[in-house]
Order: structure tokens, then sequence, then C-alpha cells
């Protein structure tokens, strides 16, 4: 199994180098239900606050509303916040596992693939997040959404290397 | 209570709430939030295809399949009991310009002119949802991470490149929004 010795993913923790080498328990699947019910609180603050809504999100690109810039810029302050304190009081996991970060570096992706999604976003106004509570709203056609994001990331997978990172 | 509930809610409950995800997954689990890796997992458990970037331990990140089916079910839970019927109340200058595309109905957030089967087979329809879903995907791998990732959980850690992302995700989104959407919305 080739892990990922190009990381150019922020979102994938374990493909980290130094994550990879870390001491860590064993955990059963079941466990895997807090992070549902997280979710669930998720999507239903996500709904509730009309991120998921492709209107909100028209309203944001041009500028027309305050409350998307509200709900990202609230959002970034309290995440930051909490981060800080996580490691200020070297606050460890319910498990009593060590809370770890890394840098990750600039590559042109950050440009380019920024640039891209940022086009789809104002296409479908929705970043993959609120899809899924969508078709959970009952808006089946983001099925098809989901289906052509995940065809996406495939093509993206496959001539990653042809790419300017 | 209830009733209070049932309203839309305000930038400054959402977003906090939506920032405290943060440190929850880091407490349940030392877990990074982002959704867009969501998507390469698929590919990575039904069609790695050999393709370098789809040959990981998806195992390790199953959490997170777990975080997006909870997402779903929220928006379960949501229609089910916790929206009135209000129609949504959008900014008057985006509503006169909808009009002329034929965007009219404002009864639910997710416009019913839109969210159809009959626009998705239209011309612009497949653009915008078969299109722009692509342009999702595609966009947010490359980029490292989608809104969450990077704008969120990528600022709060202060990571500079999520900076750099966020702002080319906003000016994607705002040239698609004000100069080529009402292209394709005229089609």
């Amino acid at each position: 199994m080739a892990t990922e010795i190009n990381n150019t993913d922020f979102e994938i923790h374990s493909l980290d180098a130094t994550y990879a080498n870390e001491p860590q328990i064993e955990h059963k699947l079941y466990s895997n239900i807090k992070y549902l019910l997280v979710g669930s609180i998720f999507g239903i603050v996500f709904v509730k606050s009309e991120v998921v809504s492709w209107f909100r999100i028209q309203e944001m690109f041009r500028f027309q509303s305050f409350h998307m810039y509200g709900v990202i810029g609230s959002a970034v302050i309290v995440g930051a916040v909490s981060v800080w304190l996580i490691k200020r009081y070297k606050i460890k996991t319910i498990s009593g596992e060590p809370i770890t970060f890394s840098t990750k570096k600039f590559n042109k992706g950050q440009i380019y693939g920024g640039l891209i999604f940022g086009l789809g976003w104002g296409l479908t106004g929705a970043c993959p997040g609120p899809l899924f509570a969508q078709i959970g709203m009952g808006a089946l056609v983001v099925i098809v959404i989901l289906l052509s994001a995940i065809a996406g990331t495939w093509v993206y997978g496959k001539y990653r290397d042809s790419l300017p990172h | 209570m209830i009733e209070f509930i049932k309203q839309p809610w305000p930038w400054y409950i959402g977003g906090p709430l939506i920032g405290l995800t943060v440190p929850a997954l880091l407490l349940l689990g030392n877990k990074h939030f982002g959704i867009s890796s969501n998507l390469r997992h698929a590919c990575a458990i039904c069609f790695p295809a050999k393709i370098p970037f789809f040959n990981y331990d998806y195992k390790k990140e199953i959490w997170n399949l777990f975080f997006v089916l909870g997402i779903f079910i929220g928006g379960i839970l949501s229609v089910s009991f916790l929206l009135n019927n209000s129609p949504i109340q959008v900014n008057q200058s985006l509503v006169n310009n909808l009009a002329i595309y034929g965007i009219t109905d404002y009864s639910s957030m997710l416009p019913p002119d839109i969210y159809n089967w009959e626009f998705l087979f239209s011309l612009r329809g497949l653009i915008m949802m078969v299109g722009g879903g692509f342009l999702v995907g595609f966009g947010t791998r490359y980029a490292g991470g989608c809104t969450s990732g990077h704008s969120i959980m990528g600022l709060s850690t202060l990571q500079w490149p999520s900076l750099i992302a966020t702002v080319f995700f906003m000016i994607g989104g705002i040239i698609m929004s004000n100069l080529l959407l009402p292209l394709i919305l005229s089609l």
C-alpha cells in the first residue's frame, strides 16, 4: 500500500508523516457513532443557518448580504480560539490521546484548485458539506451533483501528476 | 420556544456552532475537520483503479464517512421537525435579478425552480449541477480542501495556504456568480 509521498491534502491527517508514526489506540467501529452524532448536529446547524441555501450563496458572492460572511467569520473565530486553548493547555482527546497539528506546505493547488472550486461553488451554491444535508432535505437531484463531484475528484486523482502544483 | 427554533438562525448563532465542530472533532479523537476528503475516500473505496492518489489507508478515515452520514441525517431531522414553512427572505436585488431567468419560487431555501429533475436535464441545469458538481469535486481535491477544511479548519489553525485557498474560493465564486452565471442562466 503506497503511502502518499507527495501529500497535498489538508484534510487527511493520517497521511501526515509525523502523525503516522504516533502510537494510536485501536478504536472499534462502533466508536464512530460519536462522529455520526456530531455530524447530525452539524447538519442541523447547516440547514437552520441556511448555509445550504443556493440563494444565500448567491447573496454572498454578490455582496448582497452579510449573513454568510458572518457565519464563516464567527466560525473561524470560535475555531481559532478553541485551537489556541487546546494548544495552550495541552488538552487531550477523550481517550487520553494527544491532539496534534501539522503545518502544511503551500502548493499551487490552493490557487488553481481554489479557483476551480470557487467557480463550481458559485454554480451549485453548495460546497461539499451542504450536498449531504440537501439530499437529506429531500432534494434528490443533489445526488447527481454529488456523483459528479466524486467524478471530478476521480479525474483530478487520475491526472494529478500533469497538473501544476 | 420550538417556534423560535423553527425560524432561520442568524449568523451569530450558526457560525459559532459551526466553529465548535473544530474542537469537538479534535477532542473526540484528534480528527481534523474537513469534508471534501470524503469525495476522495469514495473514490479510494469504490474505484481506486491503481491510481496512487486513491491508494492510502482509508480505514483510518472512516470516521469522516460517519460524519457526513450524520450531516445527511441532520438534513432529514431538520425538514421533519425544525423548519417552519415561511418563504426564505432574500435580498430584493437578487430577487429582481433572478426573476429575469425564471427563478421566482422562494417557498424553500433550496430554490424549487432549480432543484427539480426537469431543470437538471435542461442545458443550463446540466451545466450548473453536473458541471458545477464536477468543478467542486475536482477543485476541492486540487486545493487540498473545501470551505470546511481550509476556510474553517485551516484558518482556525492559522495556516496561510488555507487563507490563499479561501481567497481563491471567493474569487472563483464572485466571477461565476456575477459574470458567468447570468450567461448560463440565459441558456
